[in-house]
């Protein structure tokens, strides 16, 4: 899974790093499982791996002009880049691994009802606000992505 | 493997999402890491919510607005790189530099 992760960041050809993005998240999906969570896996492959790649994937296409000269995929922040990303990963894995977490060793598994249950009880305000969210980020999203063309026929 | 295993994997996938948003030229691909990012908090969550006995679904009820969350996030953003490309023709992102002096 980090395999898939590093192949995104790293290949040259767009679609190949989308690729390895779904590879990443499928994988995702897996560990989940394992954590026993089976909804959360669940959702996992319905929005990421069923929603969000094949948005990203009409994205590219929608973008790519012909792949004929693929530009060079990284610009000259590489180096800061490089530093920043390995001192966050040294330091939170530093940090994980220091820690004594003085937890259970073997992963405790919640039901489907139960999740259920505390997802229209407990959390139902922010359900609902995460509904209204998604409602205007459509709204947005159409609002944006519409041709300007359209706009001066419509007036 | 305990839960150092799943936050080890967690913080590599973050440190992945951050190198990428900061050092590819592309606009999709830094959308597409910021999603790396996402699913790197997602895990932590989930895992501790496996692991820590507090309060048995919090950790799943939250990863599961993370992702609804996460998809409004790359509705918008992708329709704003759309509407950038069509008007720039690149989806390089050190070519938008309009705003420079």
């Amino acid at each position: 899974m980090v395999g898939g992760g590093l192949a995104v960041v790293t290949l040259r050809n767009i679609i190949h790093s989308a690729v390895a993005m779904m590879i990443c998240f499928g994988s995702l999906a897996g560990m989940y499982a394992l954590l026993g969570a089976p909804i959360v896996a669940a959702a996992q492959v319905l929005i990421y791996l069923g929603a969000i790649s094949v948005l990203i994937l009409f994205a590219i296409m929608l973008t790519q002009a012909g792949d004929a000269n693929l530009p060079a995929p990284f610009h000259r922040q590489l180096p800061i880049a490089v530093v920043v990303a390995l001192a966050i990963i040294g330091l939170v894995g530093w940090a994980v691994v220091q820690t004594d977490w003085g937890l259970a060793l073997e992963a405790a598994s919640g039901s489907v009802e139960e999740i259920a249950g505390a997802l229209f009880t407990e959390y139902a305000l922010p359900f609902e606000i995460i509904s209204l969210l998604l409602l205007v980020a459509i709204i947005g999203a159409i609002y944006l992505a519409r041709r300007p063309e359209e706009d001066e026929r419509a007036n | 493997m305990g839960i150092q295993g799943y936050l080890v994997v967690s913080a590599l996938l973050f440190g992945i999402g951050v190198f990428g948003f900061m050092a590819r030229r592309n606009a999709i691909l830094m959308l597409i890491s910021i999603e790396l990012m996402f699913n790197a908090v997602n895990l932590s969550l989930v895992a501790f919510n496996a692991f820590l006995p507090a309060d048995a679904n919090a950790g799943a009820v939250f990863a599961l607005m993370i992702m609804a969350v996460a998809a409004a996030e790359v509705t918008v953003g992708l329709a704003l790189v759309i509407a950038i490309i069509r008007t720039r023709q690149t989806p390089e992102v050190d070519q938008y530099s309009d705003l420079k002096e």
